[in-house]
């Protein structure tokens, strides 16, 4: 087999990660992708909400417009869904001969890592849009200028969710390319 | 870790810090002051102040008022914010918030205590206590004869018993240990306030260090300036200052030995923050000393706003507040007594 032909020691520790099925690889990514992303996003709308309630209490035309905040935090979490059902989109099942042929330890880890990017990505992305969006709401309620300046921030904050979206898009595209249904591989039992 | 606060703090302090910078933005500009000072009777300042957020507080007052009257419900008003928000904090930011009264409920004790010794009425006592230092069994104390009753009795219930560790002497109360009882009990509190702000960390720890030694400083000042001439000895002058600031330990050795303001100004001139508060006063003068420490502690409350996620804005709130009414009592006596060209003397401006 690919993997234990690598070292001399069948009980070391890339011998026990090499047999860890790529199926569990690919499926804790889906679940880190979707589920980091959602605490990104939950985290970033509590800690710009309870800012702008009470700062909508003395001053209550920043309500509307501060939404804008919300919104934001909330894309990240969208970002999440989407990245998953498109890695769920590209799991296969392969016949047992073929669980640990390269092909398919490259497509697992490649699930597990988009995972962990948008993951990741999306959890600091939400934090820091929900961190601006919180002073945000506090110096528009004292001078209401400010507020598209601080705006300006917040869409530079939120690029980094996109970020990493546009590398897992582009990532599993080329990645998961070679492993087709098409292939001579899978035929062969 | 300083620096992460933003992450976890508005879980529990995230409405309650909006809602005091919204108070903030409520208190009187440079504006508002000099319309009240351009006002002719204590009519007039009622009238202006009801376009301000006093206005509902003021409004169902009758016709002739008295200063000791705008200044007990603008003090009402801070009471009801204050009680507000205490009522929606959780740990730590209660015990935060109660800390800062303490120092009101040391004076209201010592305030009770002084009035019983010169025969005054309780009732009539209880009426000018500050509010914001009330507790449940403040009226006992007219019935204390010395400090160890005064403990035993009454104050052994109350938040301020730790304080009480160092003065529980059986020394009768007489107008010369009851200032020293309140300036130990001060400084035990402003020790404690001290350590608790140390504990939680972070930015709190950072901005009332700041606020809480200028706080030690100034009471080291008065301390010592109130002194002169009188029988306080040096030791005794040493024992009331706080352990920490920017003056502790080197600063006290010198004020302790202090014999006026002359060297009392070129102990502090040593110091660059105090410094430039005693330029501001010409050689001999003292009246101005306190205007010029009120600017610089307005100055630096002020400065607590600009960071987020603090427990700070709340202290400086609170301290604002206090000031903006000290301005309003100046100023309601200046046109009561018609004495209008005083005014500016005492009025600190805080935007």
């Amino acid at each position: 087999m690919a993997g234990t032909s690598m070292v001399a020691d069948s009980s070391s520790w890339s011998t026990a990660l090499v047999k860890i099925s790529p199926y569990t690889f690919s499926a804790i990514g889906i679940a880190i992708a979707i589920g980091v992303s959602v605490l990104g996003a939950a985290w970033g709308i509590y800690i710009t909400g309870s800012s702008l309630i009470g700062a909508a209490i003395k001053a209550p035309r920043i309500t509307s417009k501060n939404l804008i905040s919300v919104i934001f935090c909330e894309a990240v979490a969208i970002y999440g869904v989407i990245v998953a059902i498109i890695l769920q989109t590209k799991l296969e099942s392969v016949p047992s001969s073929q669980i640990y042929a390269a092909e398919s330890l490259r497509a697992g880890y490649a699930i597990f890592a988009s995972g962990i990017i948008v993951g990741f990505a999306n959890l600091v992305c939400g934090l820091c849009v929900g961190i601006i969006g919180s002073s945000c709401a506090l110096s528009d309620a004292q001078n209401s200028s400010l507020f598209v300046k601080i705006l300006v921030i917040e869409i530079f904050g939120s690029a980094l969710g996109l970020f990493g979206v546009i590398v897992v898009t582009m990532y599993v595209e080329t990645c998961l390319e070679l492993f087709s249904p098409d292939d001579d591989l899978l035929n062969e039992k | 870790m300083y620096g992460f606060e933003a992450m976890t703090f508005n879980i529990h302090g995230g409405y309650l810090e909006a809602i005091v910078r919204g108070h903030r933005a409520g208190l009187l500009t440079a504006a508002d002051y000099n319309n009240l000072c351009q006002c002719e009777t204590l009519d007039d300042i009622k009238m202006h102040l009801s376009a301000t957020e006093y206005g509902p507080y003021l409004q169902n007052e009758p016709s002739p008022l008295h200063t000791t009257t705008i200044v007990e419900k603008c003090t009402l008003k801070l009471v009801d914010e204050y009680k507000h928000m205490l009522c929606q904090a959780t740990e730590p930011l209660s015990t935060f918030l109660e800390y800062i009264t303490y120092g009101h409920m040391i004076d209201n004790v010592v305030l009770i205590v002084t009035g019983t010794l010169h025969e005054r009425d309780v009732q009539e006592l209880l009426e000018k206590c500050h509010p914001l230092g009330m507790f449940d069994s403040i009226a006992t104390l007219a019935v204390a004869q010395n400090m160890r009753e005064l403990y035993r009795l009454v104050l052994v219930d109350t938040p301020l018993a730790p304080y009480f560790s160092e003065c529980i002497t059986s020394e009768d109360l007489d107008d010369m240990n009851i200032e020293i009882m309140r300036n130990t009990l001060y400084k035990a509190y402003l020790e404690d306030f001290y350590k608790f702000c140390q504990k939680l960390g972070g930015a709190t720890a950072e901005i009332m260090s700041d606020l809480l030694s200028f706080e030690a400083d100034r009471r080291a000042v008065n301390i010592t300036i109130n002194s002169i001439g009188t029988e306080l000895t040096r030791d005794d002058r040493r024992k009331l200052y706080s352990n920490f600031g920017l003056l502790y330990p080197y600063g006290h050795e010198e004020l302790a030995v202090c014999e006026d303001i002359d060297q009392v100004r070129s102990a502090m001139e040593k110091y660059p923050p105090y410094q430039s508060i005693f330029s501001k006063l010409s050689y001999g003068e003292s009246q101005m000393l306190d205007k010029a420490f009120y600017e610089e502690e307005v100055k630096r409350l002020c400065l607590a706003f600009e960071q987020q996620f603090h427990y700070g804005v709340f202290f400086a709130y609170m301290r604002l507040r206090e000031q903006e009414i000290r301005n309003l009592m100046w100023i309601s006596e200046c046109v009561a007594q018609n004495q209008k060209s005083r005014v500016h003397d005492s009025v600190v401006f805080i935007f």
